[in-house]
């Protein structure tokens, strides 16, 4: 999937990409299991085509679109972005696709529309981790209106140059570099433009643990874990020291202005 | 050690044999009698170890080889734990009394996986810095649990050796090593804790329902060896 190289602010990181390897066997895609191995193993499963995204909520166009006009509704960019694990790791993804504000654009949300809710698929014949109870299916995720028209909220469909492997969220996902990775919905079937603060997953599935901003924050810490240092793949060695977290994920610069003078401790 | 083992031929002497099963039984005794059977167990209870070993060098361990090594090194602890639980159980249940002789053992492995473990987390993931290793045990409720089961098994490692049995008597002892139950118990629920932010509990109930059934065997049987002086 060929992609320009951005020109949005704070598009290309100058770290290192992780290794194709490492970024597409080491996933956190709970649809297919909860093990970071079970994604590329049973992913294969997942049917990319045809699909469609349907557009809900509080636009004024409304409706569905088929994969192949959303990989046309705008040019595609290649981006390199930091990609932050609420678990402590990180890797460096290049990704292609473009500002999911091309997207809600079109849409023409209206004065209501405060949030954006994204549905990830859940079909049972397709993802057995769907089975489980380990979350309550389908897996949703939200952004306030603002957060999502920021031009580095990306609407992924590839990375690395190709299309999207199915364990990394194929056919399109997410990629919100300055949040933790679980905000980056996978494989998404619908948009919804909403006025109330949307219920994701992990919020759902525990409050205290996993909030609605989720942004990377070193000063925040996980309740069972620091949130200072990260590991990042492939790259740090097994006795050194963990690297330090960056406020945003070093994307202070671009959104910071997005919270001005919210208490993130709160709106963790 | 001694304590055990003298207790063994008398044991199996007693129990009665059904026909057919008492050759088959004999043999499984006598290869644990057998002078080879203890290296063996050793070498068996390296190998995850050296299997892990291998795997770091050999850069077999996945994306993170720290987390695995870490997360590995807890899932052995547990299964020591298990394993040297099940001894007693396993003993009565099949009247293979020699199957004492190897507790010691497991339990030491069981220490020292426990000991690695703990190595592990402090060494990789929180690169050898006491003060942060220090709040992070008193501020994380799961780390605290696993910590404090690692200590709970130094003073058994400590008073492994016989002349310790002999030192505190037996009954002592074995009081003491009863602090095992509580340690096994305390280790699952850093293992739940561990799991319970991200709900994913299936590993955790596995542990949990094997070791439910070797601690409720125990109090099972203790109520039933009561009752004859109740009735």
């Amino acid at each position: 999937l060929p992609g320009a190289r951005s020109a949005v602010a704070g598009a290309f990181v100058m770290d290192r990409p992780t290794s194709y390897a490492d970024a597409t066997s080491y996933n956190n895609f709970y649809e297919f299991g909860t093990d970071k191995a079970d994604p590329t193993e049973h992913a294969h499963t997942l049917k990319t085509r045809p699909w469609t995204v349907s557009i809900e909520g509080e636009c004024g166009r409304p409706g569905r679109f088929d994969i192949e006009a959303l990989l046309k509704l705008a040019p595609m960019e290649e981006r390199l972005y930091r990609l932050r694990c609420v678990e402590g790791w990180s890797m460096v993804i290049p990704w292609t696709g473009y500002s999911l504000a091309e997207l809600l654009k079109q849409a023409q949300p209206t004065s209501k529309a405060k949030y954006v809710e994204f549905t990830s698929l859940a079909d049972r014949s397709q993802m057995p981790g769907v089975r489980s109870g380990v979350l309550d299916w389908p897996y949703v995720e939200g952004l306030r209106i603002d957060e999502a028209m920021h031009p580095l909220a990306m609407l992924v469909f590839g990375m690395y140059g190709e299309m999207l492997p199915n364990q990394n969220g194929a056919p399109l996902r997410l990629a919100l570099p300055w949040k933790y990775g679980f905000k980056s919905a996978k494989s998404i079937v619908k948009i919804r433009f909403v006025e109330k603060e949307p219920m994701s997953s992990w919020t759902k599935a525990a409050q205290q643990e996993y909030g609605f901003y989720s942004n990377v924050n070193p000063s925040v810490p996980h309740p069972r874990w620091s949130q200072a240092a990260e590991r990042r793949i492939g790259e740090d060695g097994l006795f050194s020291k963990k690297r330090p977290t960056l406020m945003f994920n070093g994307y202070e610069a671009q959104v910071g202005q997005l919270y001005a003078g919210m208490d993130l401790k709160r709106f963790y | 050690m001694k304590l055990l083992l003298s207790t063994a031929p008398q044991a199996s002497a007693s129990l009665p044999a059904p026909s057919g099963g008492r050759t088959a039984r004999g043999l499984v005794q006598a290869a644990l009698l057998s002078r080879a059977a203890k290296p063996l167990l050793f070498i068996a209870c390296l190998l995850p170890l050296a299997w892990l070993v291998y795997g770091a060098f050999a850069n077999q361990l996945g994306a993170n080889p720290a987390e695995a090594l870490i997360r590995r090194l807890g899932d052995w602890t547990l299964r020591g734990l298990m394993i040297a639980l099940a001894i007693t159980p396993l003993r009565e249940l099949s009247g293979l009394a020699a199957l004492a002789r190897f507790r010691r053992m497991l339990g030491l492995f069981t220490f020292s996986y426990a000991s690695l473990h703990l190595l592990a987390y402090g060494w990789l993931d929180m690169g050898l810095d006491f003060g942060d290793i220090g709040r992070d045990i008193a501020k994380r409720p799961f780390i605290l649990m696993g910590f404090t089961a690692w200590l709970l098994l130094l003073p058994l490692a400590a008073t492994s050796f016989n002349r310790a049995i002999r030192l505190l008597g037996a009954k002592r002892w074995q009081a003491l090593h009863k602090a095992v139950y509580a340690i096994s118990v305390i280790a699952l629920m850093h293992f739940i804790w561990m799991r319970a932010g991200k709900h994913n509990f299936a590993e955790p109930a596995v542990y949990g329902v094997i070791l439910a059934a070797l601690l409720g065997w125990r109090v099972y049987r203790r109520l039933r060896g009561k009752k004859p002086r109740l009735g």
